[in-house]
């Protein structure tokens, strides 16, 4: 067996798992919200958020949002990882990013819940 | 420059394959030449598929907002649904929704190629073909309904 060194990073299997994981949430998600749309017949204000008043659909659109941002997250990461040379500049990066990111799970929350 | 090995192939000189020896220091490009790279299909869809993504990713607080705003009131719904009777909204609209729509169909074309259904150069190219024809084909549906 190869000898690696183990530091800094896990050898990337979860990530590259947590990317299509994630990927088929979204898409059962979007594929259901755009066969949704199809089906109604005039969209206004009233029929968007009965759509969003349930708790179950709330979850799932949650459950959207967090996999949106960890797929996010992990593209962010690979793009950075790639372009960006100097550590500390792609350490700063990789922090605002996951700063950021965590900041919209706690608006998504407050957007489903807080209306 | 000099001429290292002419290889041919029969008698006729059908394919010859030159192998040139430069100064290997000097012209070597220290960076990729962008530019001068001809990717295959789906080299493109690849490409375009990271360039989606960031997009999409750096669009995600004012799509969080817009999404916020069109929940909140009926108020700031008809706020937003004005606004984005603009041109220049729906133009942007337009660029987010190209973006979405390649990286959803060529993410697709990536879960099949991780699941072996697509196989070997063939079906590569057919299905990125697809890619790009179907994304474009619905961001100018998408488009044509938003205008």
């Amino acid at each position: 067996m190869v000898n690696r060194i183990v530091t800094g990073a896990h050898y990337g299997l979860r990530d590259w798992l947590a990317q299509r994981v994630s990927a088929v949430v979204m898409a059962v998600y979007v594929l259901a919200l755009a066969g949704w749309a199809l089906l109604q017949p005039a969209f206004g204000y009233d029929v968007w958020t009965e759509l969003f008043s349930g708790n179950l659909m709330r979850s799932f659109s949650l459950l959207f949002l967090l996999s949106l941002f960890y797929h996010a997250w992990i593209g962010v990461r690979d793009i950075v990882m790639d372009y960006v040379k100097p550590a500390s500049v792609r350490l700063l990066i990789h922090v605002l990013v996951i700063l950021a990111l965590i900041l919209y799970a706690i608006w998504a929350v407050q957007i489903l819940w807080g209306l | 420059m000099r001429i290292l090995k002419v290889v041919t192939s029969g008698v006729r000189l059908r394919h010859s394959i030159l192998v040139v020896e430069k100064d290997m220091n000097k012209t070597r490009p220290k960076h990729l030449a962008l530019h001068k790279i001809k990717l295959p299909l789906p080299g493109y869809v690849s490409i375009l598929h990271r360039i989606s993504g960031a997009i999409l990713f750096l669009a995600l607080p004012f799509l969080l907002a817009m999404f916020d705003q069109s929940l909140r009131s009926i108020e700031t719904f008809t706020n937003f649904a004005e606004y984005l009777d603009r041109a220049l909204a729906k133009l942007i609209l337009i660029g987010l929704m190209w973006a979405f729509l390649h990286h959803f169909f060529a993410g697709l074309r990536y879960l099949a190629i991780d699941l072996h259904l697509l196989h070997g150069l063939s079906g590569a190219r057919a299905s990125s073909r697809w890619v790009l024809v179907l994304s474009l084909a619905l961001t100018v549906v998408l488009g044509v309904k938003l205008w």
